[in-house]
């Protein structure tokens, strides 16, 4: 897997773009599997850098959404709604919200594709 | 995303290499490394296995169940003791689902009792009770003249699950399985492997057999792929035990420590039927009845999630007025239902088909209903 550089990701395994999209990335849809429910925050709901702001559900488990940055939601992608299964069709398009971030220094301090790839094959190395 | 961490490797099945060369994400399970699912580049994935097992055949390695077996002159007697089913009923090749009761009522393990002759006697039982359920059973069988084995690494289990399933082991064997009713076993060759037992057994309220074979890793490996192959054609596919728990959750069998365990009684756990209380004597049969006389406290029900949200094994479940008054015990998405499922345990005044109630869902009451079990019943061949 080749993990697009036009955007920053974390070592909880979201990606976010420069205009403040987040979604999870690649590795984290294939770890779930099948993504059966996603709920996310409304519009205008302040999240906070680290802290939880929705959550993703496959068939056997539920895990947190972590804000890679601190930012107000601006937008919700309601398709994953009905559709929660476009995250692991396409992990890298499927973004979830987006916010405008209040702090943009505070993407620099996130991983960059190369960094979030070796992060991960580290892990796997385990 | 918080990914799991991964967990010490513990046991492992003689079809473990198997399972990583197919690319199976791995988890523990009661003490055993075992695959949760194999990967979607394969055309797997919890809910394709599912389906797979209702409109098809699937495979699992269940190789970490365990098996005791009874056998000598007093093998009746015993396992008449020890288990609440009416094991005199069975004939030889003849299987029944039973359990194993503390003298409380309450569960040691359920097990599938086989009688494989006849003073022969062969109990699967769970992969996490194992050792508890072979002391056990030798603790309390001592008095009766019958050799206690425990057998549960002489083993490679495949189960072969599906409306397929029946297909694609008939390929492999020179038994006739059409001849096996569901709950019957035989004998055969497999694979070129003489005197196979094979059950018409499972744990996914589907069609299908349970085969015995050698527990090498060679032999094991080498059955898996002629399995595999053999039901190309039906559109096999390798499942793991995520498929596995969703398939039996949509059957309401029941799982150790979730549903049944040792402070949940017969009566409560709504197994009645497999629970024989005209046998005079067996171990929990006094406890059961006056737990029979004084009425249940808490009764096990299956629930559909009316709103968004997926119940969980352990949420707390709300009565309409936000009171808590049970707790899930399994809950999932169902993939061949496409709802949102759960078996829970709530006092019987709220147990009415059609009552709703609250599933306490990260903090909100999420509204559920309760409804008929089991959610899934195989259709009956024309």
């Amino acid at each position: 897997m080749t993990y697009p550089t036009d955007r920053k990701y974390t070592k909880e395994h979201e990606w976010i773009t420069a205009d403040g999209a987040i979604g999870i990335t690649h590795h984290a849809q294939e770890s779930l599997g099948d993504i059966v429910f996603v709920e996310l925050p409304k519009v205008g709901t302040e999240i906070t850098a680290g802290k939880p702001f929705g959550t993703v559900e496959s068939v056997k488990a539920v895990s947190d959404l972590f804000a890679p940055v601190s930012g107000t939601v601006t937008a919700v992608n309601e398709d994953l709604a009905t559709a929660p299964e476009k995250v692991n069709k396409d992990a890298h398009g499927a973004w979830t919200i987006k916010i405008k971030v209040k702090d943009p220094a505070e993407l620099n301090a996130l991983l960059s594709a190369a960094d979030y790839e070796k992060f991960v094959s580290e892990e796997a190395a385990h | 995303m918080s990914l799991a961490e991964a967990t010490p490797v513990v046991r492992r099945t003689a079809l473990n290499a198997v399972h990583r060369q197919m690319g199976a994400k791995m988890v523990e399970f009661n003490g055993w490394d075992m695959p949760v699912e194999y990967p979607a580049s394969i055309g797997c994935g919890i809910v394709a296995e599912h389906m797979a097992v209702r409109t098809g055949v699937g495979i699992f390695d269940v190789s970490h169940m365990g098996d005791i077996r009874l056998a000598g002159r007093e093998a009746l007697s015993a396992v008449q003791h020890i288990s609440m089913n009416d094991a005199s009923r069975l004939e030889i090749g003849q299987a029944q689902y039973s359990a194993l009761l503390y003298p409380q009522g309450t569960f040691v393990d359920d097990v599938i009792v086989h009688r494989l002759g006849e003073d022969e006697y062969f109990l699967v039982i769970n992969a996490g009770t194992r050792e508890k359920d072979f002391s056990w059973v030798r603790d309390n069988t001592r008095q009766f003249d019958c050799k206690v084995e425990h057998l549960s690494d002489d083993f490679t289990q495949i189960a072969i699950q599906g409306p397929k399933g029946v297909d694609v082991l008939q390929k492999l064997t020179d038994a006739d399985l059409r001849a096996v009713k569901f709950y019957w076993v035989t004998r055969g060759t497999v694979c070129g492997l003489k005197n196979i037992l094979m059950g018409r057994t499972g744990y996914t309220a589907e069609d299908g057999f349970e085969i015995y074979i050698p527990p090498d890793e060679e032999t094991s490996a080498r059955v898996w792929y002629e399995i595999l192959a053999a039901g190309k054609e039906f559109g096999i596919v390798p499942c793991g035990l995520g498929a596995r728990n969703t398939l039996r959750l949509e059957g309401k069998l029941p799982l150790y420590g979730h549903e049944i365990s040792d402070t949940i009684n017969v009566w409560e756990a709504g197994l009645d039927r497999f629970c024989k209380m005209e046998k005079p004597e067996f171990i929990g049969r006094a406890a059961l009845e006056k737990a029979g006389a004084e009425g249940v406290k808490k009764t096990l029900v299956g629930l559909e999630v009316v709103d968004r949200g997926i119940a969980r094994d352990g949420y707390k479940v709300l009565d309409v007025g936000g009171r808590e008054i049970g707790y899930v015990t399994s809950g999932s998405p169902a993939p061949f239902l496409k709802k949102n499922i759960a078996l829970a345990y709530v006092p019987p005044a709220q147990a009415a088909i059609g009552n709703t109630l609250l599933i306490e869902i990260r903090g909100q009451g999420v509204k559920a209903k309760v409804v008929p079990t089991p959610f899934y019943k195989r259709p009956k061949k024309a």
